[in-house]
């Protein structure tokens, strides 16, 4: 490869809101259920229906549009987009072209390259679809309602990425700062949050983009990261074979690590968008968007100023904690039960982590409650029970969010500082290892680790191992 | 009097005074549509079992004082593009022939409540979608003041069984004039609202925009009694609109002393029928001898408006009648390969001619290329349309026309050329573009005997204008006879 090229990348972003009702009917946008139970003639695109907006998602679209600096449009309005598919009960999906509700905005990334602004083009608000299942055995096509009308925002960013690296620090920025506000938990494998990558490739200091491809079905960072790749290097081979990019729909097949084309832009459909007369259009007050703003949680940028600030935390251990909302607003709560936020911390930042990588879970998969993380710093800082059995706690906490206290009590986990017992059992220990305490009066410091384990042993670790040492050398 | 002769009021009075039952009224308006309608197939659905099933229980909320409404009782027709809770709603399509809905529409529901007893479906142009109820899938409905002659459309059915005493009034939906206009051929009084003053919610949809549900009946009174009754601010329909006031009955007055009264002069000439010409005349002069004041004024633009309704309703028909499909519910095509051959397959079978020309109509005009040209023009014209009539209701209360440019035409002659029988809309469809509320009355037969229908326009929310105006001439003109009945 003689020619140095560049890659160009620009994403279209769904996100799934986090509303309780659908976007247009009263139905719930739970996840799961029987399907098409969670239907109405609004969602089913049943004759004679007619959509109302919900208010919610307006205001969560605004949200999202003034965490990421957008302008956000006074009169906006809604328009079909339409399309034959079964999934697609009215044929149609309501959605935004001509007047979206959020525009010019930007979010400021950091790279090992330092930061960048990437811009965002538009925010629109629209409808999800149902789901198709196919039935194998019966030959036929099953659809299900239930997803139907789920409100989804799409977040379409300017062509201002160049790796996979910038791609995947957007994406981040995006997921943290709309899971901070609620609007929605992100999560890619479960497709609440799904991009769309358009690619193209130019030689370095080429003034033109080069031809795009869009590719889909990318469910994981690190699919979309080896996607970004994947795509590149396949753009790249067919420019130096002379050869051109079409503009086409591609899908990434993770497990071949390849993607194969959809369709291209002759087969796109004309989508006859008009605006939709079943809607009024929305006028957004400057008291709506000032109450809006008003109500923005502290997002991700404010929460590591003040953990660094309020509570003394490391800058890195500050970005671990702020890294998903989930394990901040642990941190927060257990904190302000407990009061000691360098020990939550230390908990989470060690032991959360640890078992979070050994399960292969995320953050925003913690169960626990921030109460029972606070009552075991208490017991551990109390002395009651010693560090080895509250990290036995600890997993009991994690996996199934135990009560400390009630855990630590009926399984007789006090640490024991019944000084009579402890001297007891050491004179025991002392009496069975003579070659250990000779050891030790011979001036081998070591022997006196293998005796104190020796006492813990026969405690079964639940010893005060201060005093433990204590009465060791004492009696030694 | 029989009973089917009378005014919805007068038979509600009647029932309430205890000199017949609902269920009498019930079995009145079946027993009027078994001995005609085999004739003039006004209905799609006689709901026979239900609708006495309906009435007794309307009877014994009557006599438990439950329902006092003056129209509690009285048997009431609906057109069949109101969905109507496990009663086929067949928009007159192949494609809806066997769809029960699971809900009512808001309108029926309020039908209901005002103690009113449905006693079927009637015909209609397919999905709306005419002017002479002969693009039904079951078949025309005939007019019964001559039954060679078409009944109008799209509410033909509703009209013709009003006029033929199958029941004593009726609801129609009027996107273009398909209430006024065959009122104006049956010889019945109609009212089309002010959009967004009856819900749209379960009213299957052909031109969003310009759709209005509303009353078809025996006369002024009866019409601003059921426009009381299916009035309503509902939020499930988002274009739905709280008014100020819901009471039409107030202006049941006869007295239009100096109300000022429009005649656009562009309503007078080529195509318009001598006679028609010179009933609609005559009624101007009867309400100016009432203390009006009449004038001729020019409202311009009149030749705009059936092109630019003809983009709009067809665009959003396009997509509004996308979801008939073969999926979920209607007619499937029997045999297909895949999904797409059964869309196809499904549609073309289940649609008839006049709706898959509005299709394609609709669907080129919002395609890529032509968005603007086409849909984007029709949509400022339809605000400068606007603009002439709020410019000529700054000078007049209600502005007065012909309904159509002539009486009803004879069954088969209209169909074959379509551009001619969009043309007839012509006075009826600026009323949809503007919103406006509008009703049209008889004022008149023609030689052949065939009734003359007049039409008031109104501004927004000005349907008491139009009403006390309408209800003046009816005290100079007296009673209208029903089909057939000596005048």
């Amino acid at each position: 490869m003689s020619k140095q090229y560049e890659t160009v990348i620009g994403l279209e972003v769904h996100v799934e809101l986090a509303t309780k009702t659908k976007i247009f009917c009263s139905c719930s946008t739970e996840f799961g259920g029987a399907p098409n139970t969670h239907t109405c003639p609004v969602c089913t695109g049943m004759p004679g229906s007619l959509p109302v907006l919900n208010k919610k998602v307006v205001e969560y679209a605004m949200a999202v549009g003034l965490a990421t600096n957008c302008q956000i449009t006074r009169h906006c309005k809604f328009d079909r987009k339409n399309y034959f598919y079964p999934d697609n009960p009215q044929n149609y999906q309501i959605s935004q072209l001509y007047a979206p509700i959020c525009r010019n905005g930007y979010v400021e990334i950091e790279t090992e390259n330092g930061s960048k602004k990437i811009g965002i083009h538009e925010i629109h608000m629209e409808e999800d679809a149902g789901k198709l299942i196919h039935d194998e055995w019966e030959d036929c096509s099953l659809v299900d309602y239930n997803r139907s009308g789920v409100p989804l925002i799409e977040i379409v960013s300017e062509p201002d990425m160049r790796s996979a690296e910038e791609v995947i620090a957007y994406l981040d920025k995006l997921r943290l700062i709309i899971q901070y506000l609620g609007a929605s938990d992100c999560k890619l494998q479960e497709g609440s949050m799904r991009a769309d990558v358009n690619l193209s490739v130019r030689e370095v200091g080429a003034k033109e983009f080069g031809t795009r491809t869009e590719m889909k079905n990318l469910n994981s960072f690190k699919a979309i990261g080896r996607a970004i790749e994947g795509e590149r290097a396949r753009q790249i081979e067919l420019l130096e074979e002379g050869k051109q990019v079409i503009q086409e729909t591609r899908r990434w097949d993770d497990n071949k690590e390849a993607s194969h084309a959809m369709r291209s832009k002759e087969d796109a459909q004309d989508y006859r968008y008009f605006p939709e007369p079943d809607l009024v259009p929305v006028d957004i007050s400057e008291e709506w968007i000032e109450e809006v703003r008003s109500r923005q949680p502290e997002l991700r940028t404010e929460k590591l100023i003040r953990y660094k600030e309020e509570f003394d935390i490391p800058e890195y251990d500050a970005k671990i904690l702020t890294s998903s909302k989930q394990m901040a607003d642990l941190f927060e709560a257990a904190t302000a039960l407990c009061g000691k936020p360098k020990k939550v911390s230390n908990w989470l930042m060690v032991e959360t982590m640890r078992l979070l990588k050994e399960n292969g879970q995320e953050p925003e998969d913690l169960k626990f409650s921030p109460e029972h993380l606070a009552k075991l710093v208490e017991l551990a800082d109390a002395g009651t029970i010693n560090s080895t059995v509250a990290k036995e706690v600890f997993e009991h906490i994690f996996y199934e969010d135990i009560d400390p206290e009630a855990y630590v009590e009926e399984k007789g986990l006090k640490t024991v500082n019944d000084e009579g017992a402890l001297r007891e059992t050491i004179e025991r220990v002392i009496a069975a290892n003579p070659q250990s305490v000779a050891d030790y009066k011979g001036g081998k410091e070591k022997a006196l680790g293998f005796l104190v384990g020796q006492t813990m042993k026969e405690m079964k670790g639940k010893a005060n191992p201060a005093m433990v040492n204590q009465i060791l050398k004492e009696l030694l | 009097m029989e009973w089917m002769e009378m005014t919805a009021a007068e038979l509600g009075k009647k029932i309430r005074a205890g000199e017949l039952t609902a269920v009498d009224a019930a079995k009145a308006a079946l027993e009027k549509i078994k001995e005609k309608d085999e004739e003039l197939n006004c209905f799609v659905t006689v709901d026979e079992e239900d609708a006495l099933a309906r009435a007794a229980r309307v009877q014994e909320k009557i006599e438990s004082g439950e329902l006092t409404g003056p129209l509690a009782g009285v048997p009431v027709a609906v057109k069949d593009n109101i969905c109507t809770e496990g009663v086929l709603t067949t928009c007159s399509s192949k494609i809806l022939y066997n769809f029960k809905p699971t809900y009512s529409a808001e309108a029926a529901l309020r039908l209901e409540q005002a103690g009113m007893v449905m006693i079927g479906k009637t015909n209609m142009d397919e999905f709306a979608m005419g002017s002479t109820t002969e693009t039904s899938f079951f078949g025309p409905t005939r007019n019964p003041w001559n039954t060679e002659h078409v009944p109008g459309g799209s509410s033909g059915g509703s009209c013709a069984a009003v006029a033929a005493g199958e029941c004593s009034c009726a609801l129609g939906s009027d996107t273009g004039g398909s209430i006024r206009q065959p009122s104006s051929f049956c010889g019945v009084t109609g009212l089309k609202p002010t959009y967004g003053t009856v819900s749209r919610y379960g009213l299957i949809a052909y031109g969003s925009s310009l759709d209005q549900i509303g009353p078809i009946a025996r006369d002024v009174t009866d019409c601003a009694l059921l426009l009381e009754a299916i009035a309503s601010h509902d939020k499930k329909d988002s274009t739905s609109i709280a008014r100020e006031s819901y009471d039409f009955t107030s202006a049941l007055k006869d007295d239009v002393k100096g109300m000022r009264i429009g005649i656009p002069r562009d309503y007078f000439g080529d195509g318009l029928d001598p006679e028609v010409a010179a009933a609609v005349r005559g009624a101007a002069e009867a309400l100016k001898d009432r203390g009006a004041v009449v004038e001729e004024f020019d409202l311009s633009l009149v030749d705009y408006a059936i092109p630019a309704y003809y983009v709009i309703a067809s665009a959003e028909a396009s997509s509004n009648l996308a979801r008939f499909d073969g999926v979920k519910y209607g007619y499937r095509a029997e045999e297909y390969e895949g999904l797409h051959n059964m869309y196809k397959k499904s549609r073309s079978e289940g649609f008839g001619e006049e709706v898959k020309r509005r299709i394609m109509l609709g669907s080129f005009v919002l395609s890529s290329g032509y968005y603007d040209a086409y849909y984007l023009k029709a949509l400022r014209t339809k605000a400068l349309i606007r603009q002439a009539f709020d410019r000529a209701f700054e000078k007049y209360d209600v502005i007065l026309g012909p309904a159509a440019p002539t009486t009803a035409p004879k069954l088969g002659e209209s169909l074959s050329d379509p551009l001619k029988m969009y043309l007839g809309d012509i006075y009826t469809i600026s009323a949809n573009l503007a919103g406006l509320p509008g009703i049209c009355l008889p004022c008149g037969t023609d030689s052949q005997g065939l009734p003359i229908g007049l039409q008031l326009l109104g501004d927004c929310f000005q349907e008491n204008k139009i009403i006390q105006a309408a209800y003046t001439y009816e005290c100079v003109r007296g009673r209208f006879p029903l089909a057939g009945q000596q005048q």
